[in-house]
């Protein structure tokens, strides 16, 4: 009896967890249909988006610009030691700009963004739910959706495709300098060969598109998080760390079924 | 931080993104192909068109003068009927060149090679070029290769 009373238990836990993690999905989409047909408000008072640009978009750039030079030269070297048996290391140039525009530039600036602007925007939007902040706007007929989440929602959509690019960019150059300033590659070679194979259509607007669809993923994840966090110290700290666990695994996941759309053929 | 300072490091953040754009644009893709000024068309049929895509180039003597902007099967000559958009500063072909499909290093792509003939008239849009010769087909060559040497052996012993 014992036993069968404890495989009940534990049937119950899985249960409740099951319907426990649905209704945060279904709270989830009608958060995500709020906060859009809050953002009509924004043309109203577009200096909000400007703000959390700032804290959005610009103080992540930093650690956009360091990682994708970073990247772009580890990239070079390591293809320049797989090609140079082949002969083929003129081709450097072609296989970084192609990875880094197709898969690199808008995943690991996804990631990155989760981890810098995400879990900060979840954090700042928790804190003001602990702290009563909200229940205060709406006491004063002021929309915290208008007001609070829409106005970063709406700036991390736009930072996201921007950053990105910026990224690809500059991991290209961080390639330039370490194939041909330091391997000694044909400069020529280096640009040509992406131009002739990188296709502007396929391969930098399909990039860009998965950008943008990683940067309303993204937000929207950390903004709810925020949002729908227990006010409580720990509660935040355990909406934080979901933000960028579950911004992660959706970025990865999404980004599996965008290439399969996109590229295959 | 003042209102003004952040609105000036915003908009330097959305200008280095339209700038990075433009950079991977211009010098990493092949967007500078598309801005093709003037061109005109010409077609050309072939038995074989081996591994030609639309957009492949089409040149002549290595140089690059203009792409396949279409790929047709016509089921009445079965023949592969390619359409060609050619820049219009190259715009004196004579009514006899040849036209052949041609494959970059061993395994490279393959692309269209214009062989310049000698008459005086020259090329114009819409016309069709009768001189072609198709792609070579590893697979065929090496067939007919086998089946020669397998007719060699059969001879021998006959005799």
């Amino acid at each position: 009896m014992n036993l069968i009373n404890r495989l009940i238990d534990r049937l119950q836990h899985i249960g409740a967890a099951t319907i426990h993690s649905f209704r945060r999905l279904g709270r989830a989409s009608v958060f995500l249909l709020e906060v859009i047909s809050s953002c009509v408000s924004l043309f109203v008072r577009p200096m909000l988006v400007v703000k959390q640009l700032y804290s959005v978009g610009v103080q992540t750039l930093i650690i956009i610009v360091v990682a994708g030079l970073f990247v772009g030269m580890v990239m070079a070297l390591q293809s320049y030691y797989a090609l140079v048996d082949f002969g083929a290391e003129d081709s450097v140039g072609v296989m970084v700009a192609l990875s880094l525009l197709r898969e690199l530039g808008p995943v690991v600036t996804a990631l990155l963004f989760a981890g810098r602007a995400g879990s900060a925007l979840t954090a700042e939007i928790g804190l003001m739910k602990a702290t009563e902040q909200l229940s205060g706007m709406e006491m004063m007929a002021v929309n915290p959706m208008q007001r609070i989440v829409a106005p970063r929602f709406m700036a991390g959509v736009i930072s996201m495709p921007l950053l990105a690019t910026i990224f690809s960019a500059v991991g290209v150059i961080g390639a330039y300098l370490v194939a041909v300033q330091l391997l000694g590659l044909d400069s020529g070679a280096f640009w040509s060969q992406p131009q002739n194979k990188v296709d502007l259509h396929l391969d930098l607007y399909n990039g860009i598109i998965k950008s943008v669809v990683f940067g309303v993923v993204a937000t929207w994840i950390a903004v709810f998080e925020g949002y729908d966090c227990i006010p409580t110290s720990e509660g935040l700290g355990q909406a934080t760390t979901r933000t960028v666990v579950h911004s992660s695994l959706a970025i990865l996941f999404l980004d599996f079924v965008l290439t399969a759309l996109m590229f295959a053929k | 931080m003042t209102s003004r300072k952040i609105e000036i490091l915003v908009g330097l953040f959305v200008a280095a993104g339209i700038a990075a754009f433009f950079m991977l644009a211009m010098s990493v893709s092949n967007m500078s192909s598309y801005r093709s000024g003037e061109s005109y068309d010409l077609k050309a049929r072939f038995d074989n068109i081996g591994g030609l895509k639309v957009r492949s180039p089409v040149s002549a003597g290595g140089v690059t003068i203009g792409r396949v902007s279409d790929i047709q099967y016509n089921s009445e000559s079965y023949e592969a009927e390619i359409s060609m958009r050619i820049d219009a500063k190259y715009n004196r072909f004579p009514v006899d060149t040849a036209a052949s499909i041609l494959t970059s290093g061993l395994l490279g792509e393959q692309f269209v090679g214009f062989e310049p003939g000698a008459e005086d008239e020259f090329l114009r849009s819409g016309d069709v070029i009768d001189l072609t010769q198709s792609a070579l087909v590893l697979e065929q060559i090496i067939g007919q290769f086998l089946y020669s040497m397998g007719d060699d052996k059969g001879t021998e012993e006959a005799e």
